[in-house]
């Protein structure tokens, strides 16, 4: 991780690695996810890759009847609709994802606050496969 | 907040716009030759187009709605006004706004003295989802809509927020979409200018006449809670609270102060503007506020020397039931977590202390997303000349504000109109 340059391209090699890789200003601390090279808090350039556990509490969401394209490629639709959400994780940064494992039928009673742990899934065929990174209840 | 004024003094002198709807037959330069002829129409001491010096469009993606970049000069060229320099100016939902502070501040700088200002926007040529795509793009696509994020989405997420923290259900939102869809069935430019009863009925007429069971909704309610009729889109949000994919273009002439009376004797007078950006949506520290739409607003107001009471008509960003909401309290017009309470209790209709929205806003009217900040701007100017006919708003308001958003919040505008 070493050559780690804080690109999306990056992040996402990582997500294929099942490690959720984001940056910490080494002057003032402040922890981004995903990943930036320039701390928009101090504005310092001195940026060091920092692993977050995965471990966070869902802070919105919504469950979706009609998606994107991606979504609808990916089996999704009005009978068959999924959350996606935002997500407090503990390092103190957010970051939006698919959760799984609340009550899609019930979204109303699906809680913010929630506890939640990281899952990286694959989606997509052949050159379009790709790890995704999602939170589970 | 900035502390910073206008190099001198803009004036707002003629608006005018296309109806907004779904007109297979129309692209946008032809929507907007309408929207220029109804605002050189509304100068009422005439116009020579010769005296306009340049043009700013608004127009968030003709590439990917019409196949067609580089719109701004095919707008010029259209209303006879080429050579005059042509920029078109892209802020997502907010572009219409951003052409408009780029004459402001064109004026302002003394470079010019007569500026045309444009919106447009031809949406319905897609599908539905090629449309929900085209609109994406205005979201962060490397790490919202890996998400499965849609825009509906992201505002039902600021929804399910601002339930958890004031204690507001998906009732409320409801009453909003009717609120609007009353004000939007006076105005005659409106998409879907109709009492959501309206649209009831004619349902139930159609079924009738098609021999179909006819269902048996009795109140807008009734219409509204069943899902045949308002499924969800993403929840809580249903489709009558989101506004509708549209065409359509809309047209106001700045000039400076000076010689505003040159061209009508109700000039309106632009007292505030401000603007701000934004960091995507989950990158925020409240989920329950617009900041970029706070901060637009207070530099706007402290700009314009006025309070939020002083503001007797506006226009805010109903992209969503809940953007109004949210909309109402980052304007200071009720506090933090009071604005659901003023919705349900009626303060923002018409007849309420606090009329939001006289034209329907984005939900009745329609929102051909480019166009949209730039007709927010001419229900303004019929409100504060007492020219907006069935839904003139009572006191002959003389201050109005505009607030339009892109994104979810990365690009916020708020503009202060003043008639003296
Ligand atoms: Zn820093």
């Amino acid at each position: 991780m070493s050559d780690f340059d804080f690109t999306s391209a990056a992040y996402n090699a990582q997500l294929a690695e099942k490690k959720l890789i984001g940056s910490r200003c080494k002057k003032c601390g402040h922890t981004f996810l995903p990943p930036r090279a320039l701390c928009s808090h101090c504005h310092s350039s001195e940026m060091e890759p920092f692993e977050f556990s995965g471990k966070g509490k869902l802070a919105a969401y919504t469950v979706i009847y009609f998606g994107p394209t991606s979504m609808k490629n990916a089996g999704y639709d009005s009978k068959n609709p999924y959350c996606s959400g935002i997500v407090d994780l503990e390092e103190g940064a957010r970051i939006s994802a698919q959760i799984f494992g609340v009550d899609i039928a019930h979204p109303e009673a699906i809680q913010i606050d929630t506890p939640l742990s990281a899952e990286f899934f694959e989606r997509g065929e052949g050159e379009r496969k790709k790890v995704f990174l999602g939170f589970k209840a | 907040m900035t502390g910073r004024r206008l190099g001198r003094g803009v004036a707002l002198v003629g608006a005018g716009m296309s109806k907004f709807g779904a007109f297979p037959g129309k692209n946008t330069r032809e929507l907007f030759v309408e929207a220029y002829q109804e605002m050189t129409a509304s100068l009422d001491k005439g116009f020579d187009p010769a005296a306009v010096e340049a043009a700013y469009i608004g127009n968030f993606s003709s590439e990917l709605f019409e196949g067609q970049g580089h719109t701004a000069p095919i707008m010029t060229d259209w209303v006879g006004l080429t050579p005059v320099p042509a920029t078109r100016v892209e802020g997502a939902c907010a572009s219409g706004s951003l052409a408009l502070r780029q004459g402001i501040l064109a004026i302002a700088s003394g470079l010019y003295d007569v500026v045309l200002v444009g919106g447009i926007e031809k949406m319905t040529g897609l599908t539905t989802d090629g449309a929900t795509d085209a609109l994406a793009t205005a979201a962060d696509v490397t790490y919202e809509i890996p998400a499965g994020f849609t825009f509906p989405g992201m505002y039902a997420a600021i929804a399910t927020a601002y339930m958890h923290e004031y204690g507001m259900t998906p009732e409320t939102l409801l009453q909003v979409g009717i609120k609007n869809h009353e004000h939007g069935a006076l105005n005659p430019k409106a998409q879907f200018g109709q009492r959501i009863s309206a649209i009831m009925e004619a349902r139930k007429a159609s079924a009738a006449r098609k021999g179909k069971p006819v269902p048996t909704w009795v109140t807008e309610l009734d219409f509204l809670h069943d899902p045949a009729a308002n499924p969800q889109i993403a929840w809580p949000l249903r489709l009558f609270d989101c506004s509708p994919v549209s065409d359509g273009a809309a047209s106001v002439l700045l000039v400076s102060e000076d010689i505003a009376r040159h061209y009508t004797d109700a000039p309106l007078h632009l007292i505030g503007t401000g603007q701000a950006s934004d960091t995507a949506l989950h990158g925020r520290s409240t989920l329950t506020s617009l900041p970029a739409a706070k901060r637009a607003g207070q530099i706007a107001y402290e700009m314009a020397g006025v309070t939020p009471a002083d503001i007797r008509a506006v226009e805010v960003h109903d992209c969503f039931t809940i953007a109004e909401i949210v909309a109402t309290e980052d304007l200071d017009f009720f506090k933090p977590g009071e604005g659901w309470k003023a919705a349900e209790d009626g303060l923002t209709t018409r007849g309420g202390a606090r009329p939001v929205n006289s034209s329907g806003g984005l939900k009745s009217k329609g929102h051909p997303v480019g166009a949209s900040g730039v007709g927010q701007v001419v229900e303004i100017f019929h409100q504060l000349r007492g020219s907006a006919g069935e839904r003139q708003l009572p006191g002959a308001p003389n201050i109005g504000m505009t607030h339009n958003v892109g994104g979810t919040g990365q690009t916020c505008v708020v503009n202060i109109f003043e008639r003296r």
